[in-house]
């Protein structure tokens, strides 16, 4: 199986890079649950490049993300607007035989959320990260909509309305989520000029060395909306990694965070719209917890790990009882 | 008690530790990691023999005194469900509120009793 598929990723390599080019150092990377992911580099004649290919994986998907293909146009994007993104190298396509995909350049640097808020030689970086996020996030949220492929929009209403979906769909019978739900739909902010939301910016999607953030990764979320969804997105406690008190990823503060989107031109954005999201996100996530173990429970994917996510379900009860309970206040 | 001993409490700590004691060590990257995961969940079903029954007849009496109602606690949390979505339960209710926080605290003892969260709850509830 990796053989055949060492071969295919060659022929697929001397396709794009000539004849002469060779796929050395090919390794498989424990990557995110839903993605199979390699590293591996191509020598030609002329030079050396490292990189990596994501395929998407055969199992169910919690929400419909992007096509490979479309994917890696949005990272395309994104870097000619000034994002900090791996360059894409090649798409995979039918006649390559090795599935849905697409390479891009190999970025070295540390993404594990747990890590990268530990590690001493990554204490410069996480103090200059809270700015370096706001700026990021202001610069994707101001890409020229005709530099973007078509791509879903999804309003704070239809977001909140594809959660309840999801929940039902479950069968969970959850008081906890029930309030969210009830919470989130009390809370619906007004609809705002529409944006590049990234979709999934957090610890764990970012790669980052000892001067800071390198690339975002993870571009399969990525659809139009209201961009104070990555900023509520990056404040929920799950990404905090045990850091509760800085709630940006468990590096920063809101307010830092916020005056420096501003000063990189993103809009001005009130803390109850972010607070919307921040809810939504917890939500999201547990939601997803529980998706794991539904796909672990019917036999979809038969992994101890997904059977062990499930029961962190219930550390977001607590993190949205905590975030709804300051309302009482 | 329908078993001889061990208890199923003293066989899982007995699997417990063969893990960790002779296993672990001469594991390295992917299959180390499954191992680890593998005792997570052991830890998960030793804290729920140890506290579950315990935990469940609190959150059922509960459940009975908010709601005015009786059954079995899998029906009772089916009628809150049902009350929050015809929104005669909301979260400007402090005493559900309360409620939920006794059963996600008695869950969280279970499920991660490390979870940052759970730890500042317990400090200043």
């Amino acid at each position: 199986m990796a053989e055949e598929f060492a071969q295919l990723l060659a022929a697929a390599v001397q396709r794009r890079f000539g004849e002469n080019a060779r796929v050395l150092d090919l390794k498989s990377l424990s990557g995110g649950a839903s993605a199979e992911t390699w590293a591996f580099d191509v020598q030609t004649l002329e030079a050396r490049w490292p990189l990596i290919l994501q395929r998407m994986a055969g199992a169910g998907q919690f929400q419909a993300s992007l096509d490979r293909a479309l994917q890696a146009e949005v990272q395309s994007a994104a870097l000619r607007g000034g994002v900090p993104v791996a360059a894409v190298s090649f798409v995979l396509d039918d006649a390559d035989r090795i599935g849905n995909g697409y390479a891009m350049a190999r970025i070295e640097g540390e993404t594990l959320g747990p890590r990268i808020l530990k590690l001493d030689e990554l204490a410069a970086a996480r103090a200059g990260m809270t700015q370096q996020c706001g700026s990021i996030l202001a610069r994707i949220h101001q890409l020229d909509s005709r530099s973007l492929p078509p791509l879903p929009i999804r309003s704070a209403r239809e977001s909140l309305d594809a959660l309840r979906n999801i929940y039902q769909r479950l069968e969970a019978e959850l008081p906890v989520f029930e309030l969210a739900l009830q919470w989130l739909e009390d809370h619906l902010p007004a609809p705002v000029s529409a944006t590049l939301v990234h979709g999934d910016f957090r610890l764990g999607n970012l790669i980052v060395g000892p001067e800071g953030i390198r690339a975002v990764l993870d571009w399969e979320m990525a659809h139009i909306g209201d961009p104070a969804e990555d900023l509520g997105w990056i404040c929920v406690p799950s990404w905090r990694f045990g850091e509760l008190k800085r709630e940006v990823g468990g590096f920063g503060h809101l307010q830092d965070l916020l005056s420096s989107y501003e000063s990189a031109g993103g809009l001005r954005v009130d803390s109850t719209r972010i607070k919307f999201w921040q809810v939504y996100g917890c939500l999201k996530w547990g939601l997803v917890c529980l998706f794991f173990a539904f796909q672990f429970l019917n036999g979809d994917v038969p992994v101890l790990e997904r059977a062990v996510i499930g029961r962190r379900t219930s550390e977001t009860e607590l993190d949205l009882l905590r975030l709804m309970s300051t309302e009482l206040n | 008690m329908p078993s001889n001993r061990p208890t199923s409490a003293e066989l899982l700590d007995a699997v417990q530790k063969f893990l960790k004691a002779e296993i672990l060590p001469a594991l390295s990257g992917s299959s180390k990691y499954q191992v680890q995961v593998a005792l997570t969940a052991l830890g998960i079903v030793g804290r729920e023999i140890a506290s579950a029954d315990q935990l469940d007849a609190a959150e059922a009496a509960r459940l009975e005194n908010l709601l005015h109602a009786g059954g079995s606690r899998a029906e009772l949390n089916r009628l809150l469900c049902a009350r929050i979505r015809e929104r005669r339960a909301t979260y400007r209710d402090a005493a559900l509120i309360e409620h939920l926080r006794l059963t996600t605290m008695g869950k969280m003892s279970i499920d991660n009793p490390k979870y940052a969260t759970y730890l500042q709850a317990r400090e200043s509830p």
